[in-house]
């Protein structure tokens, strides 16, 4: 697209109209919590006239981009899905933010998630849940014929995953090319695992989370969501870099690469780690998993088995850290700043309590109360220590084996396929966010790279994707390997019909996977 | 051994507080004081001594441009809400950015009050909810500070004789670099409360003394001697009086040879003489109420300064469980001295110890010991010169520029500048009468052209500061001693023989 925007094939505000349209044509997804069609339009424009003064600020000039709805972004409600922040409008962009409007980028709005992304469905937001798109796909509905006809066929739509499940969807829907998610226990590469779509979860440090909504600072990512692996380097070499408004991102300066057009595995060495053959993988998926593993085998790629063998405390540890920097983080939404205010005035401190019982849902009060519980001084050191303590045998668990010359791990990305809605939400949130973590989120214990790519459709015709971990800071080595495997699997094109239908022409032109 | 070393001064402090308020414990007052009067065991009631037990700890503001973590200004009595980041304001997606000018200021105070400076420490964060604390916890250093172990030495007097100075020695257990809060105004009537957010975030340094101290003349001296430190580093203007300094004592009692008792920590003091004053209550009120067999609370209390006395503060909560947390934002703050200094680093990066240790002033203690080494003067003298800022500049100027000896120099600006100063409350700064012309006048007196009693009147004159030189007012006043004998005879002359009577009366005896 970057290509027909230089040759004029379409102009930035042809393609932010027919994004925008697209957008419409597809609000049932509810992918979207706020659409900034005016400025979006605007930054079309300017995109317009540099274009045609033969200026254009680089690749991704007039490119259409979402963004997960808790990234601040001036001017444009930043919501966290939450009664806490609705109508909150941040005075400032978020780094990542201003980094993409600063090269171009048209911001269409801001994407759907679970309340303070806490959530691993996209379900658990105030302003409902996200509908996968290949719930309307014709693959899902050739292939998932209703058990009953008097199963209402409403009821058959399946999530996106979460917490980032709205920027999944919206870049899943061709609603635009990219689209930025956070990921602090999977929130990005799970939804783009069930969305089909490519999600990356650069090393923490090497993007500024200034501006990003925190759920848990230490494991916290801005994430990327593309159609294509090339696409995610674009996007990473555009956002990565030192912030000095964020301390905990790296001095070094970072340079942004382009991939081989030819990827070379044959000198590598790909790790299978043993523990993530997790109970409840399904079969489908292990067997994607070991034929991905004979790919990269056939290609003359080293294949070994190995143990990280710290894997299965990972998540009581992540609940443990999780729950107390949630408990931290949102202390300061008391309604005296910013945000919902009770009104309740018999003293600060009931309105306190009212503000925060009205502008919190159950999963985030819930969080706050473990955490709390977790920090008080006679509970600190056998939870919250002990879990950093584990937290680092993890960590020294991917050191280990990276050491002994392991260069990328294979692992699936989720434990199976997309459930239906009305599944998904007979269990709780946190019984679900701890199945749904299980295998993205040692990854953020250890500030680790990670990409899912997506690999190929299940029996009931959803997407399925593996993921790649890497080593810290070596995004480029991983996203060749990714690119290389992507190249591999040719995961199909979703076919929308709805899309298809309501907008025919704008779905030609949407279909080219990558922008660039 | 320490416990007795102030008793003259308790002595002081209990007549003081005679007058003062709490009918409660006059009927005990005799006891304690006989218990506390010297070095004797037993009290006439037959009960051991006490030995007070008085710990601080301070709260200086940072002076710096701007705040610890964040760029808006520091300034004190800005209109409110005026200097007020996104950070500041706890916007969420904010985060904190450290200040180095900060940091140095921290290893500046570390290095001054002797302290190990941290090569590595850690901030953390200090949970509770209060309206001026927008994040709902406070940044501090909680597990690692900054600098540790230090000491601070410290003189005070006597009996209040300048005479008997005597050296003490406080340790300091720990500097920690943090956040301090905004302020809450409530509005009563209109059940209101209003917050200011310009102090929110401002860089403090929270020094904390060990409890080495025994009464609040020593506590008072300590804090003097800390905020001349302080003032002379420039890393705190240190002025109690607009909250750059806040001091909390921590207050118990015990018998010797006997675990320190409960204590209660005093808050809400807001000069250096109340200090003293809110520790000695403090300590009678504490003894008073375990000689008539009650027990002390671990509260906290306020000093009313109107009323000088302690009373409990309203602790809506209860006991507070701050829920420390390290703080995942901030990378451990590194520091550097020659040693591990790496190569390739970018000094502006960096805080070298070993550079800042290299370019501290001179501090009180090394001032004075110079100025008594210098121009001869008592011990006592040069205490009193740097207790007034400006003083000491003042005093080596009219040494410079006069032929008087410093040691008479001394007399004329402490018992006669500095009183004439205090009365009308002015500082150095603003004395009508600057170095030079006290210099010109104390050279008068010193080539005997004027006496002293005339020298005090032209001072009286050169007060009113109506330009004109000590020389025209000795002149236009005709105060200059006569130098001409005939003159002198003639006037003699003139007084005997205008008393001719007196005279005859004398001659007959």
């Amino acid at each position: 697209v970057s290509a027909a925007l230089k040759e004029g094939h379409v102009t930035p505000t042809e393609l932010c109209q027919r994004c925008l349209a697209l957008i419409k044509s597809t609000k049932f997804l509810n992918a979207y919590i706020t659409v900034a069609e005016e400025t979006a339009l605007k930054q079309a424009e300017e995109s317009e006239k540099r274009y045609k003064r033969g200026q254009p600020l680089g690749v991704l000039d007039g490119i259409p981009v979402a963004v997960k709805d808790n990234f601040n972004t001036a001017g444009i409600e930043t919501t966290c899905a939450s009664n806490m922040l609705k109508g909150y409008i941040s005075p400032y962009n978020a780094t990542v933010v201003q980094k993409l409007l600063d090269q171009g980028a048209v911001l269409l709005g801001k994407t759907n998630l679970d309340e303070f992304a806490m959530g691993s469905g996209s379900t658990d937001g105030v302003f409902g849940p996200v509908r996968n798109p290949w719930s309307y796909s014709r693959q899902y509905k050739e292939k998932s014929v209703p058990k009953s006809h008097s199963e209402d066929k409403e009821s058959n739509w399946v999530i996106t995953g979460g917490s980032s499940g709205g920027s999944a969807a919206a870049v899943s829907s061709f609603t635009c090319f990219a689209a930025l998610g956070s990921d602090t226990g999977g929130s990005t590469r799970n939804p783009a695992a069930h969305c089909g779509v490519v999600g990356l979860k650069p090393t923490y440090g090497l993007i500024s989370r200034h501006g990003l909504i925190p759920l848990v600072n230490s494991m916290d990512v801005p994430g990327i969501l593309t159609r294509c692996v090339d696409d995610a380097a674009v996007l990473l070499g555009s956002l990565a870099g030192h912030d000095p408004k964020d301390s905990t991102t790296i001095q070094d300066t970072f340079k942004p690469f382009k991939l081989p057009s030819l990827p070379d595995v044959s000198k590598l060495s790909i790790g299978i780690p043993k523990e993530y053959h997790a109970p409840g993988l399904s079969s489908e998926i292990l067997a994607l998993w070991s034929k991905a593993a004979d790919l990269f085998k056939n290609a003359g790629a080293k294949v070994i088995e190995v143990s990280l063998p710290n894997t299965c405390y990972s998540i009581v540890c992540y609940h443990v850290l999780c729950t107390a920097e949630v408990a931290s983080n949102m202390a300061r939404f008391d309604g005296l700043e910013y945000g919902h205010r009770s009104d309740m005035n018999k003293s600060t401190e009931s309105m306190y309590a009212a503000t925060r019982r009205e502008g919190f849902n159950d999963v985030v009060r819930g969080r706050i109360l473990s955490g709390n519980y977790f920090l008080l001084k006679q509970n600190y050191e056998n939870y919250f220590i002990k879990a950093q303590k584990v937290r680092r045998l993890i960590a020294n668990d991917f050191l280990k084996v990276f050491r002994s010359g392991v260069d990328i791990l294979l692992t699936p990305t989720t434990l199976s396929d997309a459930v239906p809605y009305m599944e998904f939400i007979k269990e709780d949130n946190r019984t679900r966010s701890e199945q749904d973590d299980i295998l993205t989120q040692a990854a953020n214990m250890a500030g680790l790279p990670a990409i899912n790519v997506p690999t190929a459709l299940s029996e009931r015709g959803l997407p399925v994707g593996l993921q790649f971990i890497g080593r810290s800071f070596q995004e480029k080595q991983l996203l060749t390997v990714a690119k290389w495997f992507e190249k591999q699997v040719k995961f199909p094109m979703i076919q929308l019909e709805e899309v298809e239908r309501h907008n025919h022409n704008v779905f030609q032109h949407q279909k080219s996977a990558s922008f660039s | 051994a320490a416990a007795w070393g102030c008793a003259g001064v308790w002595r002081r402090a209990w007549q003081r507080g005679a007058g003062g308020p709490g009918p409660a414990l006059h009927g005990q007052r005799a006891t304690a004081c006989n218990a506390r009067g010297g070095a004797v065991p037993a009290g006439k009631s037959g009960l051991a001594p006490w030995v007070p037990v008085v710990g601080l700890e301070i709260h200086a503001q940072i002076s710096s441009n701007s705040k610890l973590f964040s760029g808006s200004q520091v300034q004190f009595a800005a209109p409110p809400n005026s200097l007020v980041s996104f950070f500041d304001a706890s916007l969420p997606g904010t985060l904190p950015v450290l200040n180095r000018r900060c940091v140095e200021a921290a290893v500046m105070t570390g290095l001054a009050l002797n302290c190990s400076i941290n090569k590595k420490s850690l901030f953390d964060r200090k949970h509770y909810f209060y309206a001026d604390l927008p994040a709902g916890y406070q940044i501090t250093q909680q597990r690692v500070p900054i600098a540790v172990n230090g000491s601070l030495s410290y003189s005070l007097c006597i009996d209040n004789k300048m005479s008997q100075m005597v050296t003490k020695t406080v340790r300091i257990k720990q500097i920690q670099l943090e956040q301090d809060s905004g302020k809450s105004l409530h509005d009563d009537t209109r059940s209101q409360t209003l917050v200011d957010l310009n102090r929110a975030g401002v860089g403090l340094m929270e020094v904390v003394m060990e409890p080495d101290m025994c009464c609040g003349e020593e506590a008072a001296a300590a804090v003097r001697e800390l905020q001349l430190i302080l003032q002379t580093l420039g890393s705190s203007q240190a002025v109690m009086a607009e909250g750059q300094l806040r001091v909390d004592a921590n207050v118990s009692v015990h018998h010797p040879g006997e675990p320190y008792g409960v204590r209660t920590e005093v808050k809400n003091i807001n000069s250096i003489r109340f200090l003293a004053k809110a520790v000695d209550y403090e300590i009678q009120r504490q003894i008073e109420e375990l000689e008539n067999g009650g027990t002390i609370l671990n509260e906290t209390r306020a000093f009313d300064s109107k009323l000088g006395c302690t009373v409990p503060m309203r602790d809506k909560e209860g006991k507070q469980d701050y829920r420390f947390m390290p703080e995942p934002n901030l990378p451990p703050l590194i520091l550097y001295d020659a040693k591990s200094l790496p190569a390739n680093m970018n000094h502006q990066q960096v805080v070298n110890i070993d550079w800042i240790h290299e370019r501290l002033p001179d501090l009180p203690s090394v001032k004075r010991a110079k100025l008594v080494e210098r121009y001869g003067i008592l011990p006592e003298h040069s205490f009193a010169l740097l207790n007034e800022d400006g003083l000491t500049e003042f005093f080596e100027n009219v040494v410079k520029q006069t032929q008087m000896k410093p040691k008479k120099v001394i007399g004329w600006i402490l018992n006669v500048l500095l009183s004439y100063l205090k009365q009308h409350s002015l500082t150095v700064k603003e004395s009508p009468v600057s170095s030079f012309l006290l210099a010109d006048l104390l050279n008068l007196l010193e080539r005997k052209e004027i006496s002293s009693t005339a020298a005090k009147q032209v001072l009286a004159e050169l007060w009113k500061g109506e330009g004109k030189t000590p020389l025209e007012i000795v002149k236009e006043k005709k105060l200059e001693l006569i130098q001409d004998h005939k003159e002198l005879e003639q006037i003699c002359q003139a007084v005997i023989d205008g008393q001719e009577n007196e005279v005859i009366m004398i001659v007959l005896g």
